[in-house]
């Protein structure tokens, strides 16, 4: 017997199961297209390699990945890609992204496979690649590229490998049909997966109320060392963490992955996948999904080809449309509705729910919160539900981020048990992409300031080498200067008109010396008000008319240049003002008039400093 | 066909809080019963006058507040009020002393704080201790003797006259002291044996109380068993109770004895219907255990050293002001954590 823990909280939702689960598995046969999603999964999407008229085998790659985190999408059928284009995808907000469209040729002619029935033989890493290219990620839900999760970092080691069996939610069984039916696929794939990361345990993990699947798994392992541990019935027993807690008593730390502390999760469907495409060399085209709910007349489980259209499989499974109230993507207590029958069914998608108007009806309205602590009994997470859901309410963010609201695996047990019918896991939805936004924009504004920071960096920068020069050359310019002058000057004291030429300029020199001093009087005047206009300018020094004549010359080029500091400076603040300005009204935020004014002043400024400039 | 689009889960559990309500109220009848058998048909009136009256208010308010009466009446909150209030006044208590009692609860402790769900005391226990500041006299002197000891029971239409002239006090012949206040009055200058040679205490804790006691506690083991109710607060509450009459009062020549703590007085209504009302509750479990033992040692502490006799009340309400303070220290450990975050988030967080 292997041990069990407990893990807290919990509910025993009814399990509607026996609805799908008293019939084989069967094809859901050839829709007439197929609607393949470039991105199945967490990571990039991938990069499409088909045209529009292009005829495709099937298995053939019709998507491709580059190095990044992301697997390729292969056409599930023989046929001719009709269109590239923008369909509505599996996703709670009903968005659309780009799909290829395929028109099945109903030919089914398979493309070149390459079964590797020898991998021992082969480098571990040409097994992981064989993985990815076979376009294979987690077929539990969250849909993590496998070959990733097969690999951990180095400084891991993973002794646990687990085989997540317990499909805990109502109403699902095509992880319980798998079982059944391809019990020995299931241990390959397990196999490959043990061979690859050699853990020092291997234990499927299976809840009780599939006493089939139990026996099916203990036969085809029988003589293996794989653990088969029958866990309890109760929800959400199934999800990973939980997973782990029973079968090993260690929880995965908050932030982490179960790789830290050496324990690796895999989905039943995906160990079929990974002995599909390891021993035939088959690619990831189809998965068993369960069809189930009040209005379909024969629910069960499906052979489903990646891309087809739910309406596709609901018409296997005899939908009567009238009686279809909710269509539900997923477990009663994780999925999400659909808006359109036409969406396609995707790698990650295990189930489908048609629910009548009866089976699932529409929650009761909202009652005040009576604080009786149900919802803090079932959550798993051991979180206070109630607590979160103040803040959430009260959009007192930080206090629900305190309370551990990223810890919520959004299982909705909370919700379920609630009296009062609080919607509590949209809730905490609403705090958690709440607080993602101001994440990203606080992210963002960090980032603008970190560059404007740089940029002003730059350009004082490049302003003092450029006063400096200045300064050189206009110290240069002042000791020639002076040097004429005197020069001048004693050639007419002497008396001893030489060069009468050089007497002459020399008086000429004199006479523009004056003038000189006289404009950079005049400057320094327009200098000091300039000065004024711009608050921020720090004056090098108090300009008074009187004291302007004797600086006289020399001093006349700086006053421009320190004009055009002024310039310079006024001009960066009104490029800051002007993005201030930017982002209130991006952000609408209430001072977007007092930064309009305050921009125009500084147009003005600048405007003024430039005349300022000019006169000089 | 337009689909439902639903957030999920897309199953709920249909125990809707009016439902709970209801058990609650179902699951005192054994105790109104064992009221009405021992102390005559006071408590059943009183039941039925004070929810009338909790409903009818309530109504008004909601409606003066301008929030969907039927829709909040539904919630059988205020009918427990009214339920419980009506379970713990004094048996011959006049009219308006339960009219006062039931205003306050429903208008002052709970809608003026904001109705369902925000109201940091206990409805009832507030109503209770108004009146019982208020008129000492009508609450201590009204309470029936044991059926059987008084000159003939009073009968029906006897009782209900009785509430009914709004006398302060009523029949002399047909009240009593409680036990507990009894034993309080006369433990300084008598003996154990001395005092409870008063019919009052009978032949094994205190004649009619102790199955009236009994009685509530099987209503508790019912919610209880129906997890209506968890079991910290019951068991925090009388464990705290008991452990403080083991330190203290073992000597029964000065302190009231533990049977007389647990089988007198309000003690088992208080521990599994009144302490347990979950909104002015702590409400994670180690909370609850604190909030309750807290109650337990306070009921004991008042008893046993102040003005009055049964504590319960004043009890619940002193522990409800502490309960924002108790939730803020025992969140449990989230799964993954190495310790619980305790108290308000720090700055450097945000
Ligand atoms: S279950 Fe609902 S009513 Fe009860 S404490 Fe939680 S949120 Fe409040
Ligand atoms: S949804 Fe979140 S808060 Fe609610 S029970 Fe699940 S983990 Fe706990």
């Amino acid at each position: 017997m292997t041990q069990l823990w407990n893990f807290g909280g919990g509910i025993h939702p009814p399990e509607n199961k026996s609805q799908s689960s008293n019939r084989p598995i069967r094809s859901a046969g050839l829709p007439a297209r197929l609607v393949l999603p470039l991105q199945q999964h967490i990571g990039e999407p991938a990069r499409c390699i088909v045209e529009p008229g292009q005829k495709v085998l099937k298995g053939e790659v019709i998507a491709q990945v580059g190095n990044g985190m992301g697997v390729p999408v292969h056409a599930p059928t023989s046929g001719i890609v009709q269109r590239i284009s923008l369909e509505p995808v599996p996703h709670p907000s009903g968005m659309s992204d780009t799909c290829v469209v395929l028109i099945p040729d109903g030919e089914e002619r398979w493309c070149e496979l390459v079964p590797q029935p020898e991998y021992r033989k082969l480098e571990r890493d040409k097994v992981l690649a064989l993985i990815r290219q076979a376009g294979i990620v987690g077929l539990g839900g969250a849909g993590f590229p496998t070959n990733i999760k097969l690999r951990p970092s180095v400084d891991r080691k993973v002794d646990t490998l687990i085989l997540n069996g317990a499909e805990c939610e109502p109403y699902i069984t095509a992880d319980d049909m798998t079982m059944r039916e391809k019990a020995d696929q299931v241990m390959a794939g397990l196999r490959i997966m043990a061979w690859l990361l050699r853990p020092s345990r291997v234990v499927i993990g299976i809840e009780k109320n599939k006493p089939e699947a139990i026996a099916a798994l203990r036969q085809a392992a029988e003589g293996s060392k794989t653990e088969i541990a029958v866990i309890p019935t109760i929800y959400p027993s199934g999800g990973e963490k939980q997973l782990i807690q029973i079968l090993t008593g260690q929880e995965v730390p908050s932030g982490g992955i179960p790789a830290d502390i050496g324990v690796i999760c895999q989905n039943i469907g995906t160990a079929v996948a990974v002995a599909d495409a390891i021993l035939q060399g088959r690619p990831l085209i189809s998965r068993v999904m369960t069809a189930t709910g009040e209005a379909l007349a024969e629910p069960g489980n499906f052979e489903v080809l990646i891309g087809t259209p739910a309406s596709h499989l609901l018409t296997c499974a005899g939908v009567s449309k009238q009686h279809m109230s909710r269509l539900v993507l997923g477990g009663p207590m994780m999925g999400y509705t659909l808006q359109n029958t036409d969406t396609p069914l995707i790698k990650t998608s295990n189930c489908v729910i048609a629910a009548s108007a009866s089976e699932l009806p529409a929650p009761a309205p909202e009652q005040p919160c009576i604080r009786c602590g149900l919802c803090a009994e079932a959550c798993p997470m051991e979180l206070l539900p109630q607590q979160l859901f103040w803040h959430a309410k009260a959009t007192e963010f930080e206090k629900a981020e305190h309370l551990n609201l990223f810890d919520c695996i959004e299982c909705g047990a909370c919700s379920y048990v609630c009296p009062s019918s609080i919607p509590l896991v949209q809730y905490y939805r609403f705090a958690k992409g709440e607080i993602r936004l101001q994440r990203a924009e606080q992210q963002k504004s960090d980032r603008a300031r970190v560059r404007f920071e740089a940029r002003q960096q730059r350009l004082d920068r490049e302003q003092q080498e450029k006063d400096q020069r200045r300064k050189d050359r206009a110290l240069a310019a002042a000791k020639a200067q002076e040097q004429k002058t005197s020069d001048a000057q004693t050639t007419v004291q002497d008396g001893t008109v030489t060069n009468e030429r050089s007497g002459k300029s020399a008086l000429v020199e004199q006479a523009l010396a004056r003038k000189k001093a006289k404009a950079a009087a005049a400057s320094a005047e327009r200098t000091e008000f300039a000065t004024q206009l711009s608050k921020e300018a720090a004056p090098s020094e108090t300009f008074t008319p009187e004291h302007a004549g004797k600086i006289a010359v020399a001093e006349t080029v700086p006053s421009v240049e320190e004009l055009e500091q002024q310039l310079t400076q006024v001009q960066i603040k009104l490029e800051k003002m002007q993005s201030m300005l930017e982002d209130a009204r991006s952000g609408q935020a209430p001072n977007v008039d007092k930064l309009e004014r305050a921009v125009d002043k500084n147009i003005e400024r600048v405007r003024r400093a430039q005349r300022a400039i000019d006169d000089a | 066909m337009a689909l439902v689009q639903q957030s999920s889960p897309h199953a709920h559990r249909a125990r809707p809080t009016s439902r709970i309500m209801l058990w609650v109220m179902i699951a005192t009848v054994p105790g109104l019963l064992a009221q009405t058998v021992f102390f005559g048909w006071g408590n059943l009136i009183n039941v039925v006058w004070c929810i009338a009256l909790a409903l009818a208010t309530e109504a008004a308010i909601l409606k003066w507040r301008s929030k969907p009466v039927g829709f909040f009446l539904k919630d059988n909150t205020a009918a427990v009020t009214g339920l419980l209030l009506g379970l713990s006044l004094p048996q011959f208590a006049p009219w308006w002393v339960s009219a006062v009692a039931v205003f306050s609860a429903i208008v002052v402790a709970k809608q003026l704080y904001g109705g369902l769900g925000s109201n940091p005391f206990n409805p009832a226990m507030v109503g209770y201790a108004l009146v019982l500041i208020s008129f000492p006299l009508a609450m201590t002197t009204n309470w029936a003797a044991p059926v059987g000891l008084g000159q003939d029971a009073p009968g029906f239409g006897e009782t209900l006259s009785a509430i009914a002239s709004g006398q302060q006090t009523a029949v002399d012949g047909w009240t009593m002291a409680t036990p507990l206040d009894e034993y309080k009055h006369k433990v300084g200058s008598h003996t154990a044996a001395e005092i409870t040679v008063h019919p009052t205490f009978g032949n094994f804790v205190a004649r009619g109380w102790e199955w009236v006691n009994a009685a509530f506690l099987a209503g508790g083991l019912v919610l209880l068993a129906l997890r209506i109710i968890s079991w910290h607060i019951p068991v925090g509450f009388l464990g705290g109770l008991v452990a403080m009459s083991l330190l203290f009062g073992t000597n029964a020549d000065q302190y009231a004895p533990l049977s007389l703590h647990l089988l007198a007085g309000g003690t088992m209504l208080g521990a599994f219907f009144i302490a347990t009302d979950p909104v002015s509750a702590a409400t994670s479990r180690q909370g609850k255990l604190i909030y309750a033992v807290g109650i337990g040692a306070l009921v004991y502490l008042i008893r046993s050293w102040g003005n009055y006799p049964d504590a319960v009340a004043f009890s619940v309400l002193l522990m409800n002001f502490a309960v924002p303070f108790i939730d803020y220290y025992t969140p449990p450990r989230t799964y993954g954590h190495h310790k619980a975050r305790r108290g308000l988030p720090t700055r450097k967080q945000g």
